[in-house]
């Protein structure tokens, strides 16, 4: 374990993320406020779910390993439902303050829309979730030892970072979705967000099979990735246009000449 | 009463002028508190508190310019607008120095281990020990010593506001001075020695105090005169994250927490109650219209104010100790009238000038024709003619209690970085909330001057 090691992770868990956040969040101080509440709203979430898997672990037969494992799953299912039912809330927050907003300001247009708070709040519970998976075991990986010389597996720094990216980009889309589908009430949709949350989630239970863990959640990224997409407004066209450099929009509000 | 200084300070509005005038603004406003070390062992904390200079009657003195009622409401929305993105803007400022100085105490605690090491020391202002056999006796221990500490902070406060108040500034200056020589050699010069003990470096004597000297002396010059705003910034986040290293090495853990939450009981109290100190502390400084102790607050920008050519050019007024002299500097300002031009004029007799205007015309710039070249805004006293450049005034006592919070978090959490990415999200969360309440709450309709007030009771109820 080597310093090597340590960038490495980090690079590949919060890259995507930290290249995200400057190019688009960083310059505008509204939105990193919303990051910012977004985390700490995904922060409450675990820790009302922490304390309820504290307590039933304290109560429950601490000798019995098919209880805990019993727990763990619990635990689990309880925290995808928690840090979902907090998104849902964030949301109506959310709309309760930009609604306070707008009649204050009897202007037509928001400082920030809901789409870009969509974005910026599941980025935010990515961020914090992200973190709280993988810091301490970035922390350890700068450290001295070997991974996995008691016949664990060796690429246990390097799937977590994976997993740690998935998910963080997984909340993005996530978020993006669901606001969507809550402000046009599909509550299919809700539901579809809701579910595969849980599955990747249970998915790591896989694990130390990190091919039966890691590539179903790869696939779930870029399904969810593609379905946020369209649902933000992305079509075939607007990406052409947008690769080729010929987005009239896009190069006005980045004063471009074509 | 018409204050030319604050006046001066507020007129950005000019042209926003509403049909009502404002309401003055209180004193509640928003406060920026500090906690200047004083004196010995770990500068148990001078209450101090550097008062808001919030906006004072926003027109000067002349009728509220008439304008058609469509124009006003299209500029209050502006405003409204505005103030939401001014108030996040300002927000962010402040977010990034106290990310700094939590990440510096935090690097810290984490790699040097001399600032968690319990070697028996204690402050003479927590004399009672810790460690002691029973559960009871060491809640009664950490009450014990959070209540002499609390008195000390109190007693210190209202020291100090007797001292302004009986305008006694040479004192408090020489106090101020006094402490943050403490901090900037003494202070600074354990946490050196540390560092390298810790990371195995060897070095002599000589250079150390080479380093130390010129680390302290840039940083006294800085603080307390004129220096780059960066570098200036940069002390104040350095000294408070030192102090903050010191209150965690020397504070027991129960009576830090303690301490902690009293004090920002105390602070809400002190701040709001009709006779709390610092209330009355910053009452006297709007009276006066006095910036307060620039030493103990962190500024995000500096405020220029061009004067005429016969002073000594553009002066910060936000950096500047508050001294009386200030209040003569601030006089002219006002009213830029030229006055008469110095003795020593260098060669350059009178007869000679007039000749060479009568040949090439005016030679001697004026501030009209320094404006046109600099295109600053012609006859507007006030360089800020954009929100943007009025910055936000944070006191240092909160730079030095996020610290707290966040390193003992991380100290007391053996290994774990969980708890502390916790802690330094809720503290940030919570601290915003508050400034933009307290901004929002303060001016519905203009973006209010730039001091905020910062107790932390939210904050210890979340953590």
């Amino acid at each position: 374990m080597t310093a090597a090691v340590f960038f490495g992770c980090t690079f590949i868990a919060f890259g995507p993320a930290i290249a995200l956040f400057l190019f688009t969040i960083a310059r505008e101080p509204l939105r990193v406020i919303f990051l910012i509440a977004g985390a700490f709203f995904w922060l409450v979430s675990l820790l009302l779910s922490s304390l309820v898997w504290f307590i039933s672990v304290q109560i429950s037969n601490k000798e019995s390993a098919a209880q805990q494992k019993g727990l763990l799953i619990f635990g689990v299912v309880l925290s995808v439902l928690l840090q979902e039912t907090f998104r849902f809330a964030y949301y109506k927050l959310l709309k309760k303050a930009n609604e306070g907003l707008l009649a204050l300001s009897q202007e037509e247009t928001m400082p920030i829309s809901i789409r870009q708070l969509a974005y910026v709040s599941g980025l935010g519970f990515g961020f914090m979730s992200g973190a709280f998976s993988v810091v301490n075991i970035l922390a350890d990986s700068a450290g001295p030892g070997t991974v996995g010389i008691h016949g664990d597996s060796q690429h246990y720094f390097l799937s977590s970072a994976f997993m740690t990216m998935a998910i963080i980009l997984l909340h993005m889309f996530w978020g993006v979705v669901f606001f969507d589908a809550c402000e046009k009430q599909r509550w299919w949709a809700v539901a579809a967000v809701v579910i595969s949350h849980l599955l990747v989630s249970c998915l790591t239970f896989q694990n130390p099979e990190y091919v039966a863990s890691l590539v179903p959640t790869y696939v779930v990224l870029f399904l969810m990735g593609v379905w946020a997409f369209y649902s933000a407004g992305g079509s075939l066209r607007n990406l052409k246009l947008c690769l080729t450099c010929k987005d009239k929009d896009f190069l006005l509000a980045n004063h471009r000449s074509r | 009463m018409a204050n030319n200084a604050e006046d001066i300070e507020n007129n950005m509005d000019q042209q926003q002028t509403n049909t009502a005038p404002e309401p003055p603004q209180e004193a509640s406003v928003a406060r920026a508190r500090s906690r200047g070390g004083s004196g010995a062992g770990g500068g148990g904390g001078g209450g101090g508190d550097a008062g808001g200079n919030s906006s004072g009657p926003e027109q000067n003195g002349q009728p509220p310019a008439a304008r058609p009622p469509l124009v006003v409401e299209t500029e209050e929305d502006e405003d409204e607008e505005q103030t939401l993105k001014y108030g996040a803007k300002h927000v962010i400022m402040l977010f990034v120095p106290v990310t700094l100085c939590m990440v510096v105490v935090v690097a810290t605690i984490k790699s040097v281990s001399f600032y968690t090491q319990k070697d028996g020391q204690r402050l003479i202002y927590t004399p009672f020990p810790e460690d002691t056999d029973t559960v009871a006796e060491r809640a009664l221990n950490s009450i014990l010593n959070a209540t002499i500490m609390i008195t000390v902070i109190i007693v210190m406060t209202l020291v100090l506001v007797l001292l302004y108040k009986y305008r006694c500034y040479k004192v408090i200056q020489g106090w101020l001075f006094l402490s943050s020589l403490l901090l900037l050699f003494f202070f600074s010069y354990i946490y050196l020695k540390e560092v390298f003990k810790t990371y195995n470096v060897a070095m002599d004597y000589f250079t150390l105090a080479i380093i130390i000297w010129n680390f302290g002396v840039v940083g006294m010059m800085c603080i307390h005169w004129k220096g780059p705003l960066r570098l200036q910034q940069a002390y104040l986040i350095m000294i408070s994250a030192l102090m903050a290293l010191v209150f965690i090495k020397y504070l027991p853990e129960w009576t830090a927490w303690l301490i902690l939450a009293v004090i920002s009981v105390y602070d809400l109290l002190a701040v709001l109650c009709p006779k709390g100190p610092l209330r009355i502390l910053v009452e006297t400084a709007q009276e006066r219209n006095e910036p307060i102790f620039p030493a103990l607050i962190y500024s995000s920008t500096m405020v220029w104010l061009v004067n005429m050519a016969d002073t000594d050019g553009p002066k910060r007024n936000s950096t500047e100790a508050a001294s009386p002299q200030q209040e003569t500097q601030q006089a002219p300002i006002a009213s830029p009238t030229p006055s008469s031009p110095s003795q020593d004029d260098g060669g350059f007799t009178s007869n000679w000038i007039s000749n060479q205007e009568h040949q090439l015309g005016p030679i001697q710039s004026t501030e009209e024709t320094r404006r046109e070249i600099q295109q600053m805004p012609s006859a507007r006293p006030p360089p800020e003619d954009d929100d943007e450049e009025r910055g936000v005034k944070l006191g240092l006592g909160d730079f030095i209690f996020y610290s707290m919070l966040v390193g003992k978090a991380s100290a007391t959490a053996s290994g774990d970085w969980n708890t502390t990415l916790a802690c330094f999200v809720a503290i940030l969360i919570v601290s915003c909330l508050f400034w933009c309440h307290v901004r929002v709450f303060e001016s519905p309709q203009k973006p209010i001057s730039s001091q905020y007030a910062t107790p932390l009771y939210v904050n210890r109820l979340i953590v």
